[in-house]
C-alpha cells in the first residue's frame, strides 16, 4: 500500500477512532455502571455474626500482617455485663489509617475468624488526614434487620463454637429484648 | 558489713570433677552432673525442651527433649539425664530416632492444645508456638473430640489458668513448691484429664506471677495483663524494680506510653530469674492521676501555674529561708536524686537538716548508718546462699525484702540455718525451716547481747550473716548489740531497708551530720573534700549536724507555740522558716498527724511529686517530677549493690528531682549544680571511697521489752508485703492476693484477756483501736500482732502506736 501523506496518517487514525468503542468513563455520573472486579480490594469491613455479635476477637493478627503498619488494635475482655463477640476476647479499639493502606489484602488473608474482609468501596478521598483513620464504628458493617448491635448477650444455650459453625441464623427475641432495654435506657440518660 | 574488701573465699571450694562426653560427634567436657541438655547448649547445640528450667529440679515431664543415647534401648530425655563419661549422645541434629521422637512427642502434645493462639496471651512469644511451626506437622492428623475444661479459672484474684493450654510440664507447679515455698497448686487427676489446680485455698503466694513467666504455653495469664497487647506491640526496656531494697532486674514492657506489663530480669547474682507479684503487677501507680503542671498557693487554693512563676515563688521562699530550710526526701529516690538534695540542702539552703527516713527512725539508727553503713558495701546475695547460718533481726524477707527470702530459702534447702528474731515463727520462717529465736519487741537488743550458745556458736562459722532490718530503728541499743554480737561471733552482717532508695540516699548523704560517701559532716578533711568538689568555701557548709525528721517535726511545733505566745505584734522569726518535702508518705510516719499539722504550720512548704498527696495539698509549692519510668538513674540494693536503670519512655515535659533542684538553684542566682543523671554519677565517683574516721555510733544502753499489765499486751508489728502503700493503687487483683489481716495472739493471752479462738479482738491505745479477727498463734506472752498498713489495720495512723508500746487488748464486738 502507498504510503498517505504523514499529516494525512495522522488525521486518518483521528478520523478511524471516532467509530470505536469509547473507552471513557464518565465518574462520578455514571459509575454504577462500571462496577468493581468481584475481588476489588476496597475499603475493609468489620462483619458481624448473624445476631449482630462482632466477629472481631481482637487478636491483631491483621496489624502484624499489615506491611504498612496501617491497623491499630486494642483488645479487650467481653466482661458479664458487656459482650461484643461470642467468646473471650473482642477487639475494644479497631482502627485503620487509609494514608497508609496500600490494599494489599494480607490483613484479610491473616483474619482468623473472617472478622475483616474488603468490600468494593473505593471512595476513600477526604480533606484531612483525621478523617482517614477510620475507627470501629466506620468500619463495622450494617445491621441487617436480623441483628441488633452489640453489645449484648450469645443466643441462649450456644458456645462461641456455634457461631463459627454458623449455627446461628439471627437475632432472638431475649436479643432483641435486651439491647432495646439498653437503647432506652441511654436515650433516657440523653434526655 | 565492712569497708574492707572481703578475704577471698574461693580458695577452700571443692574442685568440681570434670567428665568428657560426646555429643553428635563432638568431645565436650562439663562437669560432673551436668544435665545432657545443658551440655548440648554448650556447644551450641539446641534441645527442644518445655519442662525443663536451669532453676528447677528436673522432672523430665514433657518429653520433648528425647535424644538418642547409645547403650540405651530408647531414647532418653536429655533435661533429666547427666552426661557421663564417655557417653556418646546423638540429638535430633544427627539421630533419625532423636529426630522421630522428638515429633511424635510435638505431635501429642497438640493434640489435645486449643488452636486459639488467635486469643492467647502467650502468641507471639510462645515455646510451643514457635516449636510448632518450626518442628510441627503442617496438618494435624488427629480427628477427634479435644479435650476441653471450661475457659479460664482464677487460681488467684490475679493468675488465671486455661487447663486446655496447659501441656502438664510441671514448672509452675515446681516453681511454688521448689522456689516460693508456697505448693497451693499441683497436678490433679491422671492420663488425658491430668491437669493443674489448686485445693481448698486459692493460690495466694507472693511470687505467683513468676508461674506465668516460666509457663511455656499460655496456661496461666494475669487480670493485669489479658488481652491487653501482643508481643509484638511492646517495647521491652530493662530496668530495676522501684518497690524495696531487693534491687531485682525487671523489664518493662510498654505500648503507646503506657505500661502494659512487668517481668522479671534475669541476673543470676540478685534476683536469678524471679521477682515478687509487687515488682510485677504494682504498676498502674505509674498511669494514675500525676500533677501534670506546677501549682502555687494563692488566696489559700492552689492554682496552676508556669514553671517560671512557680520557680520563682519558691527559689524566693527558700532564698528568704537560708539556713532555716529542713529536707525531707524520703526514701523512693534514685541515688542521684538523692544526691541531688543532699547537695541541694547544703550549698543552696544552708542546712544541714535533711533526712531520707520517712519512717520510725532514732539517733542512734542516725549515727549506725552515718558510721557502719554509708559507702559500704558486705554480704552479697550468692554469700547468703553460701552461709552456714543466718541470723534475721527485726526483718521479715518474704514481706520486707522477698528476693532475700527467696535466696535464703534456696539457701534453706541447700542446708544453711536460718534464726530469726521475733514474737512467733512467721510462714516465711517456716517455709525456710528456720528457728525462732523467741523476742518481745523492745526486747531486740537484749536478745541480741544474751543470744543462746547453740545459736551463736552457728553464727560464728565463718561466713555467717547477721541480717538486721530497718525496724530496729524501734529497738533502742539494738544497734550497739548488734555490733557485740558481730564482734563476739565475727559473722557478715548487712542492715536491710524496705525502700529502694535509703540506701543510696545514705550513700549520697541524705541524713544529718553526714555528707556524701559516709564522710561525717564536722570532719575537717571531709569538709574541704565535698567543699572542693561543690566549689565552695568549706565554711560555707553547715557547721553542726541539723535535724532528723522527728526534730524538724517538733521544731516547727516549737516554733508555732513561740508564735502564738510572742503575740502579733512583736515581730516572730521561727526558727525552721520552710520545708523542701519530696516523696513522703505522711502515713508512714509515726504521729501522722503531727506531721501534718507542722506541714500546715510550717511558713513555707514545697513539695516535689509525681501524683496529688496530703503533703501537695498543704504546700506552698507544687512542682512536678518524672516517675521512675522516665527517668534514669539507680537504686543501691541492701548490699551496696548499684543497680542502674535507663528510661523506660522518655518524657520531654517531665523533669527529674535533681533537674528541678538545679532549676531553683538558678532561679537563687547560685551556681548550677549537675543536673543530668550521668554528671551526678560522675561527681559521686569522683568523690570516692572516704578513708578517713567515721561517725562512731555511741554505745546506747540495750533496751527491755515493756511489761504491760493485765488487759495489756505489747505491739508487734510490721508491713505485709502486699499492703496499703500508694505504689499499689490501681491494681484490684493484685490487691486481692493481699494477706487477710489478722491479730495474733498466743492462747495463753487470749485465754487471760478473754479473746476466743474464732471471735474479734480490740486492739485500741489513747488514739483509737483496730479491731480484727483473732488467730491464735504459738508466740511469746503477753505479746500482740497485727498487720501495720493492711486494710482495716493502720497501726500508725490508728492506734499512733509503735511496735514495742504497749497497747490494750479485749474481746472485740462480734
Amino acid at each position: 500500500m502507498a504510503e498517505l501523506p504523514p499529516a494525512l496518517s495522522g488525521f486518518w487514525v483521528t478520523f478511524s477512532t471516532m467509530f470505536k468503542k469509547v473507552n471513557t468513563e464518565q465518574y462520578p455520573e455514571e459509575k454504577d455502571k462500571y462496577p468493581p472486579e468481584p475481588r476489588f480490594h476496597g475499603r475493609h469491613q468489620l462483619n458481624r455474626h448473624p445476631d449482630g455479635l462482632e466477629k472481631c476477637i481482637g487478636c491483631e493478627l491483621c496489624a502484624w500482617a499489615c506491611p504498612a503498619d496501617a491497623i491499630l488494635v486494642q483488645g479487650a475482655d467481653n466482661s458479664t455485663d458487656q459482650r461484643f463477640s461470642p467468646g473471650e476476647r473482642y477487639g475494644r479499639v479497631y482502627q485503620i489509617n487509609y494514608l497508609r493502606c496500600i490494599f494489599c489484602g494480607l490483613c484479610i488473608e491473616a483474619c482468623p475468624t473472617r472478622a475483616l474482609t474488603m468490600t468494593h468501596d473505593y471512595e476513600l478521598a477526604d480533606n484531612s488526614r483525621e478523617k482517614l483513620i477510620y475507627e470501629k464504628e466506620d468500619l463495622l458493617g450494617p445491621l441487617t434487620q436480623n441483628m441488633v448491635s452489640a453489645p449484648h448477650e450469645m443466643v441462649p444455650g450456644t458456645t462461641e463454637k456455634d457461631y463459627y459453625e454458623g449455627k446461628i441464623t439471627e437475632a432472638t427475641p431475649e436479643q432483641r429484648a435486651e439491647v432495646a432495654a439498653r437503647t432506652d435506657e441511654e436515650s433516657e440518660a440523653v434526655r | 558489713m565492712s569497708t574492707t574488701s572481703h578475704e577471698a573465699t574461693g580458695s577452700d571450694t571443692p574442685t568440681v570433677k570434670m567428665i568428657t562426653g560426646t555429643i553428635d560427634g563432638t568431645d565436650v567436657t562439663v562437669p560432673e552432673g551436668t544435665m545432657i541438655i545443658r551440655a548440648a547448649e554448650l556447644m551450641g547445640v539446641e534441645v527442644p525442651r518445655f519442662c525443663d528450667h536451669p532453676l528447677l529440679d528436673p522432672v523430665a515431664a514433657c518429653r520433648a527433649c528425647l535424644v538418642e543415647v547409645e547403650g540405651m534401648p530408647k531414647p532418653q530425655p536429655s533435661c533429666a539425664v547427666p552426661l557421663g563419661d564417655g557417653m556418646t549422645v546423638q540429638t535430633q541434629l544427627t539421630s533419625e530416632v532423636a529426630d522421630t521422637a522428638q515429633k511424635g512427642v510435638m505431635e501429642f502434645l497438640l493434640i489435645n492444645h486449643p488452636l486459639d493462639c488467635p486469643v492467647c496471651d502467650k502468641g507471639g512469644e510462645c515455646p510451643l508456638q514457635n516449636q510448632a511451626m518450626s518442628v510441627g506437622r503442617p496438618e494435624s492428623r488427629f480427628t477427634g473430640q479435644k479435650r476441653e475444661f471450661p475457659k479460664p479459672i482464677n487460681v488467684s484474684s490475679e493468675i488465671l489458668l486455661d487447663r486446655e493450654r496447659c501441656v502438664s510440664c510441671a514448672r509452675c507447679t515446681r516453681f511454688a513448691e521448689q522456689i516460693a515455698g508456697d505448693p497451693f497448686i499441683a497436678l490433679l487427676e491422671r492420663g488425658a484429664q491430668q491437669q493443674v489446680g489448686t485445693g481448698e485455698e486459692p493460690f495466694d503466694s507472693y511470687f505467683s506471677g513468676n508461674t506465668i513467666q516460666i509457663c511455656p504455653v499460655g496456661a496461666l495469664t494475669s487480670e493485669e495483663y489479658r488481652f491487653r497487647s501482643r508481643p509484638f506491640d511492646l517495647v521491652s526496656v530493662p530496668t530495676t524494680c522501684e518497690h524495696c531494697a531487693s534491687g531485682c532486674s525487671m523489664r518493662t514492657d510498654y505500648r503507646h506510653e503506657n505500661v502494659m506489663r512487668r517481668q522479671s530480669g534475669d541476673d543470676p547474682e540478685v534476683n536469678e530469674e524471679w521477682n515478687c507479684d509487687k515488682g510485677r503487677f504494682a504498676f498502674p501507680y505509674l498511669q494514675l492521676e500525676r500533677l501534670a503542671t506546677p501549682l502555687v498557693r494563692e488566696n489559700g487554693q492552689l492554682r496552676r501555674a508556669s514553671w517560671p512563676e512557680a520557680l520563682r515563688i519558691a527559689a524566693d521562699g527558700l532564698a528568704a529561708a537560708r539556713g532555716r530550710t529542713s529536707v525531707l526526701t524520703g526514701g523512693r529516690l534514685t541515688m542521684e536524686d538523692a544526691y541531688a538534695y543532699a547537695r541541694f540542702a547544703r550549698v543552696g539552703l544552708g542546712t544541714d537538716d535533711i533526712d531520707l527516713r520517712a519512717r520510725a527512725a532514732s539517733d542512734e539508727e542516725t549515727d549506725f548508718l552515718s558510721g557502719e553503713v554509708a559507702g559500704s558495701c558486705g554480704p552479697v546475695y550468692r554469700e547468703l546462699e553460701s552461709a552456714p547460718a543466718v541470723l534475721l533481726a527485726a526483718l521479715e524477707p518474704e514481706e520486707e525484702s522477698p528476693i532475700i527470702y527467696l535466696r535464703l530459702r534456696k539457701a534453706a534447702r541447700a542446708g544453711t540455718k536460718v534464726f530469726s528474731l521475733g514474737p512467733f515463727a512467721s510462714q516465711g520462717l517456716e517455709k525456710m525451716a528456720g528457728s525462732l529465736v523467741e523476742c518481745v519487741p523492745g526486747d531486740l537488743a537484749t536478745q541480741l547481747d544474751q543470744l543462746d550458745d547453740e545459736t551463736a556458736a552457728a553464727l560464728s562459722q565463718p561466713g555467717a550473716v547477721i541480717l538486721l532490718g530497718e525496724r530496729a530503728a524501734t529497738e533502742p541499743g539494738a544497734f550497739a548489740a548488734m555490733s557485740r554480737l558481730v564482734q563476739r561471733t565475727g559473722a557478715e552482717w548487712a542492715w536491710v531497708p524496705r525502700r529502694a532508695g535509703e540506701r543510696g540516699a545514705i550513700d549520697a548523704g541524705c541524713l544529718p551530720g553526714l555528707l556524701p560517701g559516709g564522710r561525717p559532716l564536722t570532719d575537717e578533711t571531709a569538709r574541704q573534700e565535698i567543699a572542693s568538689l561543690w566549689g565552695i568555701d568549706p565554711d560555707e557548709l553547715p557547721a553542726t549536724a541539723g535535724r532528723s525528721l522527728a526534730a524538724t517535726v517538733a521544731q516547727i511545733h516549737a516554733d508555732a507555740k513561740a508564735a502564738s505566745e510572742a503575740g502579733e505584734e512583736e515581730e516572730f522569726s521561727p526558727e525552721l522558716a520552710a520545708l523542701l518535702v519530696a516523696g513522703v508518705e505522711p502515713d508512714d510516719i509515726p504521729n501522722a498527724d503531727q506531721f501534718l499539722t507542722a506541714l500546715d504550720s510550717v511558713p513555707f512548704l514545697v513539695s516535689l511529686e509525681t501524683r496529688p498527696s496530703e503533703v501537695t495539698a498543704r504546700a506552698d509549692v507544687v512542682l512536678p517530677v518524672a516517675v521512675v519510668t522516665e527517668k534514669s538513674g539507680a537504686f543501691v540494693t541492701w548490699e551496696g549493690r548499684r543497680r542502674p536503670f535507663g528510661t523506660v519512655m522518655p518524657q520531654p515535659t517531665s523533669f527529674t528531682d535533681a533537674v528541678v533542684l538545679a532549676l531553683l538553684s538558678d532561679y537563687m542566682d547560685l551556681a548550677t549544680p549537675p543536673r543530668e543523671v550521668d554528671d551526678l554519677r560522675t561527681e559521686l565517683g569522683n568523690l570516692g571511697a572516704w578513708q578517713g574516721s567515721r561517725v562512731s555510733p555511741a554505745d546506747v544502753p540495750a533496751g527491755s521489752a515493756q511489761q504491760p499489765g493485765s488487759g495489756e499486751a505489747v505491739l508487734a508489728s510490721w508491713r505485709y508485703l502486699l499492703d496499703l502503700g500508694t505504689m499499689q493503687e490501681g491494681e484490684p487483683h493484685l490487691a486481692g492476693t493481699r494477706k487477710p489481716a489478722v491479730v495474733r495472739i498466743s492462747a495463753a493471752t487470749a485465754a487471760a484477756n478473754g479473746v476466743e479462738a474464732g471471735s474479734r479482738v480490740r486492739v485500741s491505745t489513747d488514739t483509737g483501736a483496730i479491731t480484727l479477727p483473732v488467730e491464735l498463734t504459738e508466740m511469746a506472752e503477753n505479746v500482740v500482732w497485727l498487720p501495720l498498713n493492711s486494710p482495716d489495720s493502720q497501726v500508725l495512723v490508728s492506734l499512733g502506736a509503735l511496735p514495742g508500746d504497749t497497747v490494750r487488748l479485749e474481746r472485740g464486738d462480734v
